[in-house]
């Protein structure tokens, strides 16, 4: 009985899966095949002979690489960044008194509730006034630092003992010094977390890179890829090879760092 | 007392170390003060103007019209189309994701299934995907012909669905590829309700007699409600900024079945450069996300009490 039990449940976990990893399969499945033979009848699950075709198109003819380069030069440096920034004001935040620091504190987190849409608009009239539109820098601004990642820091410093910092200033040690020698160490876990958060964060927008890079040279991947599915709407497995090189640098962060990332969400989740 | 060398000494330290504070918070508080707070504010104001493409060439142009958008945002059907559309997304959406976020975290937690962080990673994966590539390869999964998912459908003797062409058939398409992407997110947090619940409930409970769907009924189900509701309003508040699924997908159509809030701010601010009547929709979205919040609040401080 509790074999049988336990046979149907596996069952019922594999085809979850299954189903799952189903449209990635196809997608990867797909962007190795032949011109057309994803869009034939009945469908195909792999390719009859495979082909690199449209990879070397993607990146010979469609300067993927351009994209790839400015995903990642925007993703990282909104995360060190964001990282360095919230960092300092998290630990500000947790252990310096200062008149007016708690209902600071709590101003900042009932700004949280704002949209980031809503201030789109001016934000990109602000931008047009003084030249940023259409720059990396344009995109980075928005993303300099977050509330959210203050939050974070901040909730974690508090639990470093008051003690440790006190040492260290007996030491001689700077301000500056405490911080970046004893409180960043301490708090590697969350600025993990918050460091693989941020990247994908950045990797995955769309909505704010759509608006400030109005030059084709200066799409990241996602714009590139709403953008190329426009024009080539017919070259399924063209834009399936475009889906894969966009989604496979954050997949291999997920794969290499989950524990991180999935304890991080637990965290968040359990402190409502 | 003041004048003692040591108290001088200690009045100065406390100064320093405000000073050490403020440059501590000054890089982040800045750029947050310049590129969120003022633009959320000036945004506010602008949704009283009539500030269009030829305001953007010079800001003399613009005028304050008072409630003028908002009420030609009243008399707008696309408007409503997209209010619409919005709620149907999160009222559908929605409670099916959460639905499926717990099915999937009870099963993950059952001490039967073996290989357990695999299968967590598994489901997970789609969460951490990009969105926009996601939405391209659905819309080839959702080809009337040559789509894997009509395919699957034809296997269980159903007819051809023409999902993203039938205008009744498009946002159901949206919200069934908005649950597979999302919901692994959901299910990390109820596993993390789940393993909070004390296990010694369960052994009184099977002591007492209980079977597992009553054990399911009177111990999980009540001590998941705070987690249930906390996701609940958050994922609300997610959902009704949908907008790249449908930009990538539908462009809102066909004929605007899939037209969300934020499509439209986007397409009224960035298409025909209607800043003021955008930022007008923007608002709007604002004072749904803050009734949600303010409700999770609410029932926050309600548990809180009890």
């Amino acid at each position: 009985m509790r074999s049988f039990g336990k046979i149907l449940i596996l069952s019922l976990a594999i085809m979850i899966a299954v189903i799952t990893l189903a449209p990635a399969f196809w997608m990867v499945s797909a962007s190795f095949m032949p011109a057309g033979e994803a869009s034939t009848f009945p469908p195909r699950l792999a390719p009859s002979k495979f082909t690199f075709e449209h990879y070397v198109t993607l990146f010979t003819r469609l300067q993927l690489a351009r994209y790839l380069i400015n995903s990642l030069v925007l993703s990282v440096s909104v995360t060190m960044i964001s990282l360095f920034f919230n960092s300092m004001a998290g630990y500000a935040f947790a252990k310096y008194r200062f008149p007016g620091r708690d209902r600071l504190f709590r101003f900042l987190v009932a700004e949280m509730v704002i949209p980031a849409q809503v201030t789109t608009l001016p934000l990109f009239l602000m931008l047009n006034k003084v030249g940023l539109i259409n720059t990396y820098l344009g995109v980075i601004v928005a993303g300099m630092a977050t509330i959210y990642g203050i939050f974070l820091v901040r909730q974690f410093a508090l639990a470093i003992p008051d003690s440790f910092i006190e040492a260290a200033r007996m030491d001689g040690a700077s301000d500056f010094r405490i911080y970046w020698s004893v409180i960043l160490p301490l708090c590697r876990p969350i600025l993990i977390t918050l460091a693989i958060f941020t990247f994908m964060g950045t990797w995955n927008d769309f909505l704010w890179p759509l608006i400030v890079l109005t030059d084709d040279s200066m799409y990241t991947l996602p714009v590139a890829l709403a953008n190329l599915t426009g024009e080539h709407v017919q070259d399924t497995e063209l834009m399936m090879a475009g889906a894969v090189i966009t989604i496979l640098p954050v997949m291999m962060i997920f794969i290499a760092l989950q524990k991180y990332y999935i304890s991080g969400i637990m965290a968040a989740g359990l402190k409502e | 007392m003041n004048h003692t060398p040591r108290a001088r000494a200690l009045n100065l330290e406390i100064k320093s170390l405000r000073r050490t504070a403020y440059f501590f918070l000054a890089p982040a508080l800045i750029p947050i003060f310049v590129f969120f707070f003022l633009p959320a504010l000036a945004a506010f104001i602008l949704s009283f103007t009539d500030f269009d493409i030829y305001s953007l060439s010079n800001f003399q142009y613009v005028r304050f019209v008072g409630l003028k958008n908002y009420l030609q945002l009243s008399s707008d059907p696309l408007f409503w189309q997209a209010m619409r559309n919005t709620f149907y997304y999160v009222l559908a959406g929605g409670p099916l994701a959460i639905v499926a976020s717990l099915a999937t975290a009870l099963l993950l937690n059952s001490k039967l299934i073996p290989y357990k962080s695999f299968f967590r990673a598994v489901y997970f994966a789609p969460v951490v995907t990009t969105l926009v590539a996601v939405a391209v390869v659905w819309r080839f999964l959702y080809h009337p012909r040559f789509g894997l998912l009509n395919y699957a459908l034809g296997f269980l003797g159903l007819a051809p669905i023409d999902w993203l062409g039938d205008p009744t058939w498009a946002m159901p398409a949206i919200i069934l590829m908005s649950i597979w992407k999302n919901y692994g997110y959901n299910m990390i947090i109820f596993i993390a309700g789940l393993q909070s619940i004390p296990q010694d409930l369960y052994e009184a409970a099977h002591m007492d007699g209980a079977n597992a769907w009553q054990q399911f009924k009177s111990i999980t189900l009540p001590m998941l409600a705070p987690t249930t509701v906390f996701v609940s309003i958050i994922a609300m508040i997610g959902n009704f900024q949908l907008f790249t699924e449908p930009y990538v997908m539908t462009q809102g159509g066909p004929v605007n079945s899939t037209l969300s809030l934020v499509l439209l701010m986007y397409q009224q601010g960035f298409r025909w450069w209607n800043l003021g009547y955008s930022a007008a929709i923007a608002f709007v979205l604002f004072g749904i996300i803050l009734l949600g919040s303010l409700l999770q609040a609410q029932l926050q401080k309600k548990r809180e009490g009890q």
